[in-house]
Parts: C-alpha cells; structure tokens; sequence
C-alpha cells in the first residue's frame, strides 16, 4: 500500500496542484444538452490519433464523451492520458461495470477520468464479450484509488483486474459463494435458500475471523487450535 | 482557479519529533527549574520488545463510526500495518436500484449516507433529470442550492461534533448537535422527515417551502455563525487541539489526487477541486463563495477547511434565500410530474396521465449519464444507463468516503494507535455510503 507514487512528467507549466489552467473553459451550469451529438471532449480526437487501432468508437451522449476502447490496450491508453501534457486526467473519479438486460450485450468496463487542469470529464468503456474471460487490465499502476474501487467491481460483477495487487472481494464475505451479485443472472433475493444461508451462516467458525494474511503478522498463528491451524495451512482463507 | 484561498494559521506547539510529529511527551522539571522531558521508563516485559502485535478495532466500536473493522499490526504503539475491512453494512443499493423506477429510486439515496440525505436526493434528481432531457424550473433550482447546503452544514457539523468526542473534547460537540436540530426542525417544516427526507422528484420537489420558511431559514443564517465562532475560538488555537491534529494522517497534493480523495480531503491536501467551481450544477457558479484549501493535508487542515466550508455555506445560503424566485417548483411536464390529485380525480386526461405513471413510471430515452456533485464527503457522482425502460439497467453510487477510506492504511501508517482514531474520524465516513 505504502509503495511510491508512479512517476510522472508533468510539465513545471501546467498550474499544480488542481488549478484549472487559463485555457481551460469557464465553468458554467449545462443547459439544453442533447441527447446524442453535441461537442466533444478534444481528448477524443488526441486518443484517436494517438491510438487509432484502438480506439472503437466515440459517442456524445448527453453531453459525456464516451471512448470505446479494446480491452487490452486499457492500461496503456490510461498511462498515456495519466502523462501526456496536454491531458492531464490526474483524476480518476470512478472504476465500475454494466451489464445489460439483453444476454448478448457485452459487459461493459467503465473508467471516469477528470483532467482537473483542463477541466474536462472523460469516460473510457472496455466491452467484454461474454462467454470470453472477464479480465482487463487494472489502472493501479497509474492510479492508487482504483483499489477499492477494482475490488468492488470484482466482488459486484466478476472481472478481474490484471495487475491488481490485491483483488478480493470487499463488501461481501470472503466466504461468499453465491456468485456476483449485480450480474443480471443473480436473482435479486439471493442464489441460495433462506435456509442454505442460515445454514451457512451457523456452519462459520466465528474465531476464524482473522485473514492468513493477518495472522501472519502476528505470532497469533501459534496460538489458534490445531484443526484450524492445519485448515489455514492448507490454504483456506478465513477473510472476516 | 478564482475564488480561492489558502488558510495558514501561525501554530503553538511544543516541538517536533524527530518524525516531524509534535511532541508529546511528559515534562518534568530539573534541578535548575528547566522543563526536561522525562525518560520513559524501562520496559517491564524486555522479552516482548520488537515482538509485533495484532489489534482489532470495531467492527462494533464506538470510535469507528459505524461498522467499520480495522486489523492493525502494531510495534509497540506505532501502527506498522493497518488492514480496513468493510461491507458489515452492505445492503445492495445498486441492485435494488435496478428493480425500482427513478421516483422509487430516491427513499434509497437517503439511506446512503444518512447525514446528506437531502443532498443525495438532489444528487439523484439532478442525474435523472440529465438522463431525461428535462431541466428544472428556477425556484425549484435555487431551493435544491438551500436544500444542499443546509445538508452540507448538518454533515459537518456531526462530523465535528463526533471528531470532539473522538479527541477528548465534548463541549463543541453539544453545541454543534444543538445547532444541527435547529437545520432538522428547519428540514421537517419543510419535508415533514427529518432524517430520511426524500424532498426531490424526477422535475422538481415533493414540497414547496411552506410560508415563513425563509425566516425561519434567515433567523438560522444569523445565529448560526456565533456557533461557529465559539467552536472555532474552542478548538482553533486550543493546544490539546493542535497537539492531537497537526501533522497526523498527512497526504500531499498529489498523492491525494492519486488516491482519488475528493472533498474536504483532497482540498486540506491543497488540490482546489471543489465540483461546485470545477464542474458547477444548480448555477452554483452564479453564488459568490470561496473555496478554503488547506496546505499540509493533516487532520488539523481537514478542520479548518470544514471550519471555512461551513462559513461559506451560509453565505451561499444567504444568496440563495435573497434570490429565490416565485413561480412553480415542478416543471409542466404531465410524462414526469404526477397532476395535483384533484385533477386526478375529476380529468381525464390527469388521470390517464396519473395512471400511466403509477404503473409504468416515466421512461427515459437509452442513454446513460453521470452527475457528480460536491457532496460534504467529497465528490459524489451517481451513474445511470438507461435502456429506454422505467427502471435503469445500472444505478451506481460513486461514494466519495468510500474511496477516501481506501487511503486510511496509507495514512495511519507509521503514526500511534491513539492517533488511528484522530485520522479516522478526520475522513467524515458514513458507513451506509460506503458499504451501500
């Protein structure tokens, strides 16, 4: 966690930190934004010069730049976005996913990015098809708040993040078996039975609230009871 | 950026350690009257010296401010390593989000983070509406500005009280709750709730503000800053105060961009990002306020940037009541907007139109968008994809404690256990924002 800062080469001219630079738009409250078309955040167009083979598609939608890119190039086009001078997205607002109703719609990664000297929102997606692996890379290495987020989008909906140093579930248990819950083949009372839950739930030993990684730290190993020390050692994770 | 300003009070300590962490250790005297520090004592238990140990801290503590755990590793009482476990709280918005229509949407926002609940359902309204197409009539705009801000200030006035109590320090903490009932006796003249007010609708507001509402609001406006300057005269300069805030959980400007903080996090840091000036909804950059940005991004700066937020709020609050205008406060839009229920009864077409939207709810157009808004947590963005049905295919929450959370092991770390509690409640986390 405590690991140094990615490096950047911001230039010495771009006012740091957070200041909007002069040539950034002045603010104002959008009104009468379209639904579709309307002006593009220019860093659409840089992106897809300097990525055309990657660079799927760009749409307007209510007035919110949305780049579509291949799924393997993420960390690539994130960096550069992250360094390059002229946009600055320093900011990552929000990691997270969308599945659609309809079975065949690929489910969709979505970044939000804030370039805050230039004052522009970017929304980068990743289609992943299904029945293919649900893997892309992780933006760790460029931003560290995306930890959390990654994790949420792993434990919500099952993709997993390469590169993440640290990718388990967050909000729900590790024990969880039930699969993902904002999947859309995730019914919303739950995969398992009212009883198989509480079934479950009477089945967890409550002193195995520790994680192997927490009870390394401590000699507290030593003292737990044998049957657990032996079920630790075989590589069963406790989480909470 | 216009309209900042750095806040820089000259600071009483007694001295820095060798970690740049003030000092506290205790003073005695010695033969010639000086004041020494006396030396710790020698170890009882020298066997257990560099011995690590493991604590755990919630998820049922009174410290932690809801259900949050942590597991921490400690060498002596220096925190080597701390490990956050969330999700006690977990109720699954966004997936309930997705069964509901917009409207039925809105009693979920106020359940997130309790302490804003007004303030999320603005939040909510404002990213339905851009999904919609529709755009607010100018009372109901200039009443979502009050409905913010009052939110903005009950937040952090718990915040402070809560961060008092957390310190040692009780009496600010009855005053700010005393101030804090006035904003909820204000809300349920108003809503008719106090907590979970669900004031907004999809195109405008549940309620009007009843007659006399805006003295009531002025008379508030004008005791409300004698508060905050009692606190302020309190804690500001108190060295118990400084000694137990100053230097403790200390992110620079670019790490706390980098870790996503937003609020009056990242602004303590010194970044000036405040969604209100940067990326401004409800004419937010028509209000004449200024953005307090702190320069050490300790636990001391994240209060007096709270301290100033709470200044600027009633002055954002004073225009806003100057300016509101007279009119309608939900837009004539008979798709969004239930008709008043006598029409209901007595036209048929309200009633048609009574009908179609009690039973299929309003639909927007397939699209998505995603509104952020300044939250008092930080930037709080709600995100919708809609595929043309009544319910939305995705509801997310971008919950700013969640994320500031994220960085407590980068900020704990390397400080004393007692100064664990300090730094986590310097973050403001509401734990139904962040397990949801």
């Amino acid at each position: 966690m405590s690991a140094a800062l990615p490096p950047t080469d911001r230039p010495a001219d771009v006012v740091y930190p957070g200041s909007a630079t002069p040539s950034a738009p002045t603010p104002t409250t959008p009104r009468a934004v379209p639904h579709r078309g309307g002006p593009e955040n220019p860093s659409a167009v840089a992106l897809r010069t300097r990525f055309p083979d990657s660079v799927r598609r760009v749409e307007v939608v209510w007035g919110e730049t949305s780049v579509v890119i291949a799924p393997d190039r993420v960390l690539e086009i994130v960096r550069w976005l992250h360094d390059d001078p002229a946009q600055a997205y320093g900011y990552l607002s929000d990691v997270t996913a969308v599945e659609f109703r309809d079975p065949e719609e690929p489910l969709t990664v979505v970044w939000h990015l804030r370039s805050l000297p230039y004052r522009r929102f970017l929304r980068l997606k990743a289609e992943l098809p299904k029945g293919g692996p649900l893997e892309v890379d992780s933006v760790w290495p460029v931003y560290r708040g995306a930890d959390w987020l990654e994790r949420e989008c792993f434990d919500m909906f099952g993709v997993r993040f390469r590169g993440h140093p640290d990718l388990r579930r967050i909000l729900m248990w590790e024990q969880y078996r039930e699969g993902y819950p904002l999947r859309k083949d995730f019914p919303l009372r739950g995969r398992f039975s009212r009883a198989e839950q509480l079934r479950q739930a009477l089945a967890a030993n409550p002193e195995a609230r520790y994680s192997m990684e927490e009870l390394s730290i401590a000699d507290a190993f030593e003292d737990l009871p044998p049957d657990m020390r032996a079920r630790l050692r075989g590589g069963e994770r406790t989480g909470e | 950026m216009t309209g900042t300003r750095t806040i820089d009070v000259a600071l009483s300590t007694t001295g820095l350690d060798a970690q740049g962490r003030p000092q506290r250790v205790p003073l005695g005297v010695d033969a010639a009257g000086n004041a020494v520090a006396i030396a710790p004592p020698p170890s009882l238990e020298p066997d257990l010296e560099g011995e690590h140990m493991l604590i755990n801290i919630g998820p049922q503590h009174p410290a932690t401010h809801g259900v949050l755990r942590l597991v921490l590793e400690l060498d002596g009482e220096t925190v080597v390593r701390c490990i956050p476990h969330i999700g006690y709280l977990h109720c699954g918005f966004e997936k309930i989000g997705e069964y509901r229509q917009y409207n039925q949407i809105i009693p979920w926002t106020d359940r997130e983070d309790y302490l804003n609940s007004i303030g999320n359902n603005v939040a909510f309204a404002l990213g339905a509406e851009r999904l919609f197409g529709i755009e607010t009539t100018p009372r109901c705009t200039v009443l979502r500005v009050i409905a913010s801000e009052l939110s903005r200030i009950i937040s952090h006035l718990v915040w402070l009280g809560t961060t008092c109590i957390d310190i040692g320090a009780f009496t600010p903490f009855l005053w700010s709750f005393q101030e804090r009932e006035n904003v909820y006796r204000m809300l349920e003249n108003w809503v008719g709730a106090r907590l979970t007010t669900s004031a907004t609708r999809v195109g405008g507001m549940a309620a009007d503000i009843p007659h006399g509402w805006l003295d009531q609001l002025r008379g508030f406006l004008q005791s409300f800053p004698k508060t905050i300057d009692e606190v302020d005269r309190m804690l500001t300069r108190n060295g118990i105060w400084v000694g137990r805030t100053v230097g403790l959980g200390a992110m620079s400007a670019q790490e706390a961009e980098n870790y996503g903080l937003s609020g009056p996090m990242l602004r303590a840091s010194g970044v000036a990002y405040d969604v209100r000036k940067d990326f401004p909804y409800l004419d937010y950059e028509t209000y004449d306020f200024e953005v307090p940005v702190g320069t050490r991004g300790d636990v001391y700066d994240r209060y007096l940037v709270r301290m100033e937020e709470l200044r600027q709020s009633v002055r954002i609050l004073e225009q806003a009541a100057e300016r509101l205008p007279d009119g309608p406060v939900n837009i004539d839009d008979p798709r969004v907007i239930l008709p008043p229920k006598s029409k209901a009864t007595s036209e048929m077409e309200s009633m048609i139109h009574h009908f179609k939207q009690v039973m299929e709810g309003p639909r927007p157009p397939i699209g998505e968008s995603y509104v952020a808004v300044e939250s008092p947590k930080g930037e709080k963005g709600y995100y919708m994809v809609s595929d043309g049905t009544a319910k939305p295919v995705r509801w997310r929450i971008r919950p700013p404690s969640y994320v500031n959370l994220s960085a407590i092991p980068k900020m704990v770390e390397g400080h004393l256990l007692s100064d664990v509690i300090a730094i986590n409640a310097s973050i403001d986390i509401v734990m139904g924002e962040i397990d949801r």
